[in-house]
């Protein structure tokens, strides 16, 4: 299935909400094209609906990461939302759990941005 | 397709497409032989590792070189090769992607995830020159497989990758 991407605002803070697999090739490209994009508009504080990705490869691993990169690079913050089993399983044994702050609801998430203590 | 099949190999050109056509067939095949959902997804992405691999590091993604595929079953374990026309490389090379210094990198959890998700796990000099993963998992029905999806080395993996 491939990706698909929409973005909503709420407030200061992005949700992008993502369904489908990211995986090389498309899949990869249209998260790294959202994320850049959002960051070209100056929009720093992102939050990744993962609820409806159910399969993640290297590739879309390692654009999760470029994207977490970038945009603390812009002084920004990348954070994740509701991930299936097989998603968070996968960040947890290449430790990338411990690098992203992941949240199963959204407000919570959304104050944590501005309310860092929420996290 | 029928499981009496024993061996089963396919030349695939060195672009995205084939990933997608790599997993899907080893999927099918992996269904056939009785494995349950999990162990699909894990020789599934497994697959996909291996052959995402061969078409980025091996083959440099040259469109005239070829990638080779190749599943056996033994008695007891199906048994999966990806060959490339590359260089060839040594486990022993790839960084540890679980290392401090690495976690943050965009690339280099392939070999990982594959040592992570099957059972046996091994890179060989090919008959190309390039490099061959070889790669199994034990069959549900010979006992000490793991039919709740629980691979053999779990989500733990016993070498750095």
């Amino acid at each position: 299935m491939a990706l698909h991407a929409t973005h909503r605002d709420a407030g200061q803070v992005t949700v992008v909400d993502l369904s489908g697999r990211i995986t090389l090739g498309d899949g990869s490209a249209l998260l790294r094209k959202t994320i850049r994009g959002l960051l070209d508009e100056e929009r720093k504080m992102i939050l990744l609906n993962l609820a409806d990705v159910d399969y993640i490869d290297s590739s879309g691993i390692g654009e999760l990461v470029s994207g977490y990169t970038a945009v603390k690079n812009k002084s920004g913050d990348l954070k994740l939302l509701h991930l299936t089993k097989k998603v968070r399983d996968l960040l947890q044994i290449t430790k990338l759990y411990t690098v992203f702050d992941v949240f199963t609801d959204e407000s919570t998430a959304l104050r944590s941005f501005t309310n860092p203590a929420a996290a | 397709m029928t499981f009496n099949t024993k061996h089963l190999e396919m030349t695939l050109e060195t672009q995205v497409e084939s990933v997608n056509l790599a997993e899907e067939m080893c999927l099918r095949v992996a269904e056939a032989a009785g494995f349950g959902e999990d162990d699909c997804y894990r020789i599934g992405m497994s697959v996909r590792e291996g052959v995402i691999n061969a078409f980025h590091y091996g083959n440099q993604e040259r469109p005239d070189k070829k990638i080779y595929l190749a599943v056996d079953f033994t008695a007891d374990k199906m048994i999966i090769h990806v060959l490339d026309e590359g260089r060839g490389f040594k486990l022993s090379d790839v960084p540890d992607p679980l290392a401090e210094e690495n976690l943050l990198s965009t690339s280099g959890r392939g070999i990982f995830l594959m040592r992570a998700f099957m059972d046996e796990f091994d890179v060989v000099p090919g008959r190309t020159g390039g490099a061959e993963i070889v790669m199994s998992k034990k069959l549900p029905s010979s006992g000490s497989a793991s039919p709740n999806g629980q691979g053999g080395q779990s989500a733990t993996p016993q070498q750095e990758a």
